[in-house]
């Protein structure tokens, strides 16, 4: 593997996405991007004994699915590398704990999508794994009763505030067999404007994301140009305002390829969306149902996924602390002919 | 920390409050104003009914009449009903026998899965709590003055 400036990787063997499996929620099923994912939760409510339970059916799923696509058992998977929201990651542990995989758990909030990939391309292009499978979960209850209130509390959120997304989605890495690969990954630092309003995750995470893109060009030499499409994580549509404002400061406009897996989720009139989705599954469910596709069926050639993370815990909130916030950025492109 | 960092944590937060959009606040307050009147209105109308027909006097009718409203709520946070009511009323839905058994109601539906002691009798106050500690503080402190003053004079 070679490296390019301070913290971008290059895949020489650029590792294979070989299957996707990605699972809809309800309100996420009924947005967009429905028609591009695997399996639709079109049942309202809990399906389990708790919200925890069906967050881990979600990735149990997703992971059957993309196995299924694969056409691989269990067995022929090296390492499992995800995450999700909950405390001490139960949700990509519990529900991956039957498959019998070694698991690496990784916690970088929104942005764990793009870290398990990047990881997952970083064994598969060394050779320290054959074949792997990366992705994310999370449930909108869930984060609920973690990071804000109750589920049926009756307050009201403003329009800065986003929907965490109820999902999962799963992709196995491998040496060769797909028409899209994982060509390079850029490792963002941790970014502190001072935003403290838990309700403005968007601003809280548009300078990560900046400064992950641009870090991105510098190290490889590119441009915006050089990209079909620039997806951020989950910075909504206020985020998203804000990171355009942030390359115009610098004199650059990315134009209509800068969009945003929040932004993409869920449609604005959808009922209490607000400024979109975030949630450590948007980004994937986006990337994985949506955007690989478009790669896969020609539209895109090459594409860069910059998912963002916002680092607070309810505690630190609290504490009236500020909202570090971390993005990292995956490019993928098409090899061959299109499928 | 330098001035250079603090310059830019400024004009970038400068760049955010450009974003925000601005809170509805006359659509909020109008909300407000009708819903919180609203269910006022139905608590007034519940209590005339228990004067009129139970035979409660006006103070006695006090007591049934939070109950019913109390079930009322609970009902429509059981239903999944009060949040979206409680987005689209703001303040309005926060009228406090209402708004209270709302926020009891939703953290014991919310904590129902860890059990009847540590989930349900754990967390049934996780939102009123600061409500009843800061009452009962409050209510002291009044309690005191009172007391202070009327033993002066």
């Amino acid at each position: 593997m070679k490296t390019a400036g301070r913290q971008t990787w290059l895949f020489e063997t650029e590792p294979a996405v070989l299957a996707t499996g990605t699972v809809a929620g309800k309100l996420e099923s009924e947005g967009p991007l429905s028609q591009w994912f695997d399996v639709r939760i079109t049942k309202d409510g809990m399906l389990g004994k708790s919200w925890e339970v069906d967050e881990q059916g979600l990735i149990r799923q997703a992971t059957e699915t993309a196995l299924e696509k694969a056409k691989l058992t269990p067995e022929a998977i090296d390492y499992a590398i995800g995450g999700d929201l909950n405390a001490q990651l139960t949700g990509f542990y519990f529900g991956l704990r039957d498959f019998g995989f070694r698991q690496l758990g990784l916690y970088s909030a929104c942005s764990t999508m793009t870290e398990s990939v990047a990881l997952g391309g970083l064994l598969v292009d060394t050779g320290a794994a054959k074949t792997v499978i990366a992705g994310t979960c999370s449930h909108t209850s869930t984060a609920e009763r973690q990071f804000r209130f109750p589920t049926e509390y009756g307050a009201q959120k403003p329009e800065t505030a986003q929907r965490t997304v109820t999902g999962a989605g799963m992709a196995v890495i491998g040496n060769t067999g797909s028409n899209v690969v994982v060509t390079a990954a850029t490792i963002g630092e941790v970014v502190d404007f001072g935003i403290k309003n838990p309700w403005e995750y968007g601003a809280a995470m548009a300078p990560a994301a900046f400064r992950t893109i641009q870090a991105h060009l510098h190290d490889t030499g590119q441009h915006l140009e050089d990209f079909d499409c620039i997806a951020t994580g989950d910075l909504g549509r206020i985020g998203h305002a804000i990171l355009r404002d942030l390359f115009a400061q610098q004199g650059q406009d990315p134009g209509d390829r800068l969009t945003d897996c929040g932004m993409l989720i869920y449609a604005p009139e959808q009922s209490e969306v607000f400024s979109g989705g975030s949630g450590a599954a948007c980004s994937s469910l986006v990337t994985f149902g949506y955007l690989l596709e478009k790669i896969r069926n020609g539209t895109w050639k090459r594409i860069m996924v910059a998912a963002t993370g916002a680092l607070l815990s309810t505690v630190t909130s609290q504490q009236q602390e500020s909202i570090p916030s971390i993005s990292h950025a995956v490019v993928f492109e098409r090899r061959g002919r299109v499928q | 920390m330098n001035t250079k960092v603090k310059d830019e944590k400024l004009s970038y937060r400068q760049l955010v409050d450009r974003h925000r959009p601005a809170r509805p606040m006359l659509k909020n307050t109008v909300r407000a104003f009708l819903v919180g009147g609203g269910i006022c209105v139905i608590g007034q109308a519940v209590q005339t009914l228990f004067v009129r027909y139970g035979g409660f006097s006006v103070t006695d009718a006090g007591n049934p009449t939070v109950a019913v409203m109390i079930l009322l709520s609970v009902i429509m946070t059981a239903f999944g009903v009060y949040d979206r009511f409680g987005q689209w009323a703001g303040a309005g839905s926060a009228v406090p026998v209402t708004g209270f058994a709302n926020t009891m109601a939703s953290a014991a539906m919310e904590s129902r899965s860890e059990g009847w002691v540590a989930g349900i009798g754990g967390n049934l106050f996780k939102l009123a709590g600061p409500v009843i500690v800061y009452g009962v503080v409050s209510a002291f402190f009044v309690s005191l003055i009172r007391y202070i003053v009327t033993h002066i004079t």
